[in-house]
């Protein structure tokens, strides 16, 4: 069956640590932060830290880098390009998967609450195991296929209105933020491919240039690789750079269906 | 221990190649009950405090019988089909699974062939 209660060794511990702000901080945050040790033995608990903000940058990402730098360096978390373009600071921030690199601290009220992305296995702290995610990116081959040889005097040319399909597809960073907030993913995620990898899956199917457009649609045609979708659109809510994988989904079932009338 | 990539995991069986038709036949049976249970609940309705001569009788129409049976016949494909769903998304132990398939599959056919019968038995004076 599907998993809906957290398994015996994820629940959350009561009694997580407290960091107090120190003595003349004006502006204090606390921050409640997700934290599990794979070798300590114990369960996950949630830490409290007191954050100054009036010494902290105004992104939650500012806060977190803060806490690992003066009060706890144990912390543990992804973070590279700080703005929004590499993807690796994706979290549930205040029950809801987004960067944090993005995510203003004001845009939250009351505590800050930060725990890893759902239903992932954790690896430490706020640090998910994408392995499945990404070889379900490679699964769907995502490079331009051809049989014509490429030019030998230029690119492949595209027309405007082509290139202009694309736009809302290749932005996507692939953070796993919508797919990792999609139920069917929960329950399914061995098997659907989830919003982000078929987003991704069209990108291909409509770039104007790629020649395997039907051995494209071929492998996704399948009750559960793209079928699992049941348009519950999380994927679009929860996408940091505003794109609408839900969107994408349905044009592929458009497709399916296109090709068999 | 599973020594298998994870590219090979993913990848597993491969496409089953399937489930264009049921998802397109899921819609059109949604599309379709749309006036078929509009009109069969104003039927319902306009035969309020009727007797069995008076229901037998309007049922013995072919077009109130036909439409009657339409609706049977889609209710229980698509209840089939959305069913079926349910049991992919939350079933995932493979005996279970298969015996809650074959169960959904035998059950609506069992159910719609009784009611299609129902409506036949009305219709041919029963």
């Amino acid at each position: 069956m599907a998993e809906f209660s957290l398994p015996a060794n994820s629940k959350i511990n009561s009694g997580g640590k407290q960091w107090k702000a120190e003595a003349g901080a004006n502006k204090v945050k606390r921050f409640q932060v997700y934290r599990w040790n794979p070798d300590d033995g114990k369960n996950p608990q949630i830490d409290t830290y007191e954050v100054d903000l009036e010494e902290c940058g105004p992104m939650v990402l500012d806060a977190l880098i803060k806490i690992k730098n003066e009060i706890d360096p144990t912390l543990t978390f992804r973070r590279s390009c700080r703005e929004g373009i590499c993807g690796s600071c994706a979290m549930n921030i205040d029950g809801a998967n987004t960067l944090a690199c993005t995510m203003g601290i004001d845009e939250v009220k009351g505590d800050v609450k930060v725990y890893p992305l759902p239903h992932m296995p954790v690896v430490k702290d706020l640090v998910p195991d994408l392995t499945n995610f990404y070889a379900q990116y490679a699964s769907i081959q995502p490079w331009m296929q051809t049989e014509t040889p490429t030019p030998s005097d230029r690119e492949r040319l595209q027309s405007r209105d082509d290139r202009a399909k694309i736009d809302g597809l290749y932005e996507c960073i692939l953070c796993a933020c919508c797919s990792t907030s999609c139920p069917s993913y929960w329950w399914n995620g061995d098997r659907y491919l989830g919003p982000a990898v078929l987003l991704q899956a069209y990108r291909w199917v409509i770039d104007s240039r790629d020649e395997n457009t039907g051995e494209r649609l071929d492998d996704l045609e399948d009750p559960f690789k793209l079928y699992r979708c049941h348009t519950i659109m999380n994927c679009a809510k929860a996408c940091p750079k505003g794109l609408n994988p839900a969107k994408a989904i349905g044009e592929l079932k458009k497709m399916m269906v296109e090709r068999k009338l | 221990m599973n020594m298998r990539t994870p590219l090979g995991q993913v990848r597993g069986l491969g496409s089953a190649k399937d489930g264009t038709h049921h998802w397109w036949m899921q819609r059109l049976t949604a599309i379709a009950l749309v006036p078929l249970v509009v009109i069969f609940a104003i039927e319902v309705i306009a035969l309020t405090g009727a007797g069995h001569a008076e229901v037998s009788a309007t049922l013995g129409h072919p077009v109130v019988a036909g439409i009657a049976i339409l609706l049977i016949i889609t209710v229980f494909y698509h209840l089939r089909l959305g069913l079926q769903v349910v049991i992919e998304d939350y079933v995932h132990t493979g005996s279970t699974k298969i015996t809650l398939l074959v169960l959904n599959m035998f059950g609506c056919v069992a159910l719609g062939i009784t009611c299609v019968l129902a409506v036949l038995k009305l219709a041919f004076g029963g």
